[in-house]
């Protein structure tokens, strides 16, 4: 692993800034991509990595900054204009015509025509040899969709390259792939930076990065925490930077927080044990004690978010039992748990919790109805109260019950969101990155009401992204690296160092076993 | 930076301000152009006549609101009336008493229009691909049970149905009426309403706040089967015939139209009904006027295509929003 250190940059992105409506999404962040080298982007949600790729690739457009390739300035209105300069794009999904041939697809939108048709021999031939080189054995004239997740991939990598792209970026090319696929497509990596072009790898699983990558960048809501050559960089100082401590300031503090309370006593509320999900989860157990908050610590596509899905019967489940409150939990819908008092706040507050065009009174009402409603009609008086009671008790901030949610701050829809399951009286309350978005303010009162409604006797699970909070917060963490579990930490055990080394640890376990 | 801010506000609050209120100035501007250019124009008759022709279209329009405030589509309505319309014949024909036919008709269309809400509900076929089954092979059916001709029905309740009126007003813009009355309560007052708007304005967070998704999908697509038969119904009595190859053609895009030009969002979330009234209103209306004006029929179907485009337009997500 060699990097070209001499050569000058055939991609350069100076100081870009980006904001979304008055959100800050990246600030200030300058990298590099040198010819025949694969630099890594990492880091949590939100951190700005497809914010700056798309600032790349022409999708938006900078606020402030500059990205010049081969030395001169460039400004992309679009992602075609990008992609006619070299720059190539390879997303998690496969961005191509399954119903075509793989031949047809590779040579999408330059097809070789003879006497104004399509030269289909020339394109089977060509489109064969060509993947061949790339050792990708795959029959070309059969439909793209009928082929494995990982040789798609692979075709759209080398169809781009064949393009003539001098850049590739990869957002998690991996994610959906079996092992197997994972080792054939960094093979491939390895050929096209053999080919000297720029590889720009975007993942959150530290093995490949550690493997493939030659430079690795670290974001941080929206900023640059560190660039630097993967060699000089330890996995758990990575890890460190990803989720916000410095590895060093952590060393030497090794902070804990005193006075935590192990609670063993009380029949565990919620008790979810051996949930298996092919590829997903692997034989991970949660138990919850009335008053106690399990923190799922990990990073991301750890299954910290995946686990509180499958609790919630939000996931199919491969095997694994579900009991609340001492009763066995078959029906793996929401639906059913909401009947046992069992709620969630889900990850993706805009995708999965608010509904944008609904008034603040319907999104808080709307998991409740049943309750709110008498023969079908839902009564108003109730609905208005328990949104009056909910708003004020979370403090929300609107012009009142009617105004859109979607016009309100990320702290304020996330607390509709809280209000929404309080209404339910859950029993068990599963948290999923309550305090991602919101602003410093928001996410203090956010924390206090989670700790105090553990007090109250709520079961909580509690995840995030900021190790810092999770440790904060819990009384009892359950550490997950791909899909499994890796200890569970309790009382006085749990800091931000045990934690991280659970996660290095296995990472380079991991290593070991495969060389 | 202040002005562009303050413009752009305006601008989107203009935006918002059309799609909510343009259905009823256009109405009212229709209105006012053929009281000036139409003879005759401002008299009972006229209205009346109004009155009678359009209720079909605004008894499939409130169905097919209810569907796209879920996010979805029915393309299916126009066959639906066709198969009521030859289910209503059939018994007519085998000396049922008329007032079961029609029962065994608007039954007719529940069943498919539960078909088709389990189609959508369960195999997660795109609802514009689930309802255009049932378009293409509804007239087939139809047919079948007519015996592939046009049957005359000789009943003495559709010259009721045709002519009667309350007050100078037809019996069927009174059903008509008390139908949207009906609809627009279901929307605002009942948990089902919540749960449809839920849906439509973001299904995945629906799911995970437990509402019976399914259920209500097909809830939602057996009303608006349901409604649609009603309207064969009294498409069939007005014909005083049943001919499944011409009843509730190109009706699903009349609907539709109806629907989209009163306000409803096309993306789901939002249900206008008494928009969607005036949006039928409106397009019956516009109908009279380039008949009375002796334009061709295929006059009268560009202006209708302009008229969804523009609705369309006025609909499309701003760019912010998104």
């Amino acid at each position: 692993m060699s990097t070209p250190v001499t050569s000058s940059p055939i991609l350069k992105v100076t100081s870009a800034s980006k904001r979304f409506a008055g959100v800050r999404a990246l600030e200030d962040v300058s990298i590099e991509l040198q010819a025949g080298s694969v630099h890594a982007l990492v880091g949590e949600n939100g951190a700005g990595k497809s914010t700056l790729i798309k600032l790349i690739t022409g999708v938006y457009q900078l606020d402030s900054g500059s990205v010049q390739l081969r030395g001169e300035d460039v400004a992309f209105d679009s992602p075609r204009s990008a992609q006619r300069a070299g720059i190539a794009t390879i997303y998690q999904e496969v961005h191509l015509a399954p119903q075509l041939s793989v031949a047809r697809n590779f040579f999408l939108g330059r097809e070789p025509t003879r006497l104004g048709s399509l030269d289909l021999k020339r394109m089977n031939r060509e489109a064969g040899d060509a993947l061949k080189r790339y050792g990708i054995v795959a029959d070309v004239k059969r439909p793209l969709g009928e082929l494995g997740l990982g040789i798609q991939q692979m075709v759209a990598i080398a169809r781009a390259v064949e393009t003539d792209a001098s850049v590739v970026i990869m957002d998690e090319p991996t994610s959906s792939l079996e092992p197997r696929e994972v080792d054939l497509l960094l093979e491939l990596v390895a050929q096209l930076k053999a080919k000297d072009v720029a590889i720009v790898y975007v993942s959150h699983k530290l093995d490949e990065v550690f493997r493939a990558c030659d430079t690795i960048t670290v974001l941080r809501d929206g900023k640059l925490v560190s660039t630097g050559p993967t060699k000089e960089l330890t996995r758990r100082q990575l890890i460190a930077r990803m989720l916000g401590r410095d590895a060093a300031e952590l060393d030497e503090t090794g902070r804990t927080k005193l006075g935590r309370r192990e609670i063993t006593d009380g029949e565990p509320l919620l008790r979810a044990e051996h949930l298996n999900r092919r590829l997903i989860l692997e034989d991970v157990s949660v138990v919850v004690r009335p008053g106690e908050v399990v923190g799922l610590a990990g990073l991301l596509g750890s299954g910290r978010s995946e686990t509180a899905k499958a609790i919630f019967g939000a996931l199919p489940l491969d095997s694994g039992q579900i009991e609340v409150g001492g009763k066995a939990l078959t029906h793996q819908t929401p639906a059913s748990r909401i009947r046992e008092r069992v709620a969630m706040l889900p990850e993706d507050r805009k995708a999965e919790g608010i509904i944008p065009d609904m008034s603040i009174r319907d999104n808080i009402g709307l998991a409740a109805l049943p309750q709110l409603t008498k023969g079908g009609l839902v009564s108003r008086k109730r609905v208005d109260d328990i949104v009056k009671t909910f708003m004020d008790r979370l403090r929300i901030k609107a012009s009142g019950p009617n105004q859109k949610v979607s016009e309100l701050s990320g702290g304020n829809q996330q607390k509709v969101l809280l209000a929404r399951l309080l209404c339910l009286n859950p029993r068990v309350l599963l948290l999923d990155e309550p305090t991602r978005g919101i602003d410093v303010g928001a996410k203090a009162e956010v924390q206090a009401l989670v700790a105090e409604l553990a007090e109250k006797g709520m079961a909580v699970v509690l995840i995030s992204s900021e190790l810092e909070e999770v440790v904060e917060g819990s009384d009892s963490v359950v550490v997950l690296r791909d899909g499994a579990q890796l200890g569970r930490l309790v009382g006085d055990d749990i800091s931000e160092d045990k934690i991280m080394d659970l996660i290095a640890d296995a990472a380079s376990e991991q290593i070991e076993a495969e060389k | 930076m202040t002005t562009l801010a303050a413009n752009i506000k305006d601008r989107s609050a203009v935006a918002s301000w059309t799609r909510e209120h343009g259905v009823y100035i256009a109405l009212v501007l229709l209105i006012a152009y053929n009281a000036i250019a139409t003879p005759n124009f401002v008299t009972v008759d006229t209205v009346q006549l109004l009155f009678s022709q359009v209720p079909p279209v605004i008894i499939v329009s409130l169905g097919m609101a209810l569907v796209i405030g879920t996010g979805g589509v029915d393309l299916s309505v126009g066959s639906i009336m066709a198969i009521a319309s030859a289910v209503l014949a059939k018994f007519v024909v085998g000396g049922t008493p008329i007032g079961l036919a029609m029962l065994y008709a608007v039954a007719a269309g529940l069943l498919v229009g539960i078909f088709n809400g389990l189609v959508v509900a369960f195999a997660r076929v795109q609802p514009i691909v689930a309802t255009l089954g049932v378009l293409v092979a509804g007239r087939g059916i139809a047919l079948v049970i007519t015996g592939g001709a046009l049957v005359e029905l000789f009943v003495p309740i559709f010259k009721d149905i045709r002519l009667g009126k309350f007050l100078g007003i037809p019996y069927v813009m009174i059903v008509a009426a008390l139908l949207a009355v009906g609809v627009a309560f279901l929307v605002r007052r009942t948990a089902f309403g919540y749960r449809l708007l839920a849906i439509g304005g973001n299904r995945r967070a629906s799911v995970l706040a437990g509402l019976p998704v399914r259920r209500t999908l097909i809830v939602v697509y057996a009303i608006s089967g349901t409604l649609a038969a009603v309207a064969g119904v009294i498409a069939t009595a007005r014909l005083r015939a049943s001919d499944p190859s011409y009843i509730g053609l190109l009706m699903e895009l009349s609907a539709i139209t109806a629907v989209v030009v009163g306000g409803t969002s096309l993306n789901g979330g939002r249900v206008r009904i008494l928009g969607t009234v005036t949006g039928a209103i409106l397009l019956q209306l516009l109908e009279t006027t380039l008949v009375s004006h002796n334009a061709p029929d295929s006059v009268a179907r560009m202006v209708e295509a302009v008229i969804i485009i523009a609705a369309v337009y006025v609909q499309r997500p701003s760019r912010s929003s998104r």
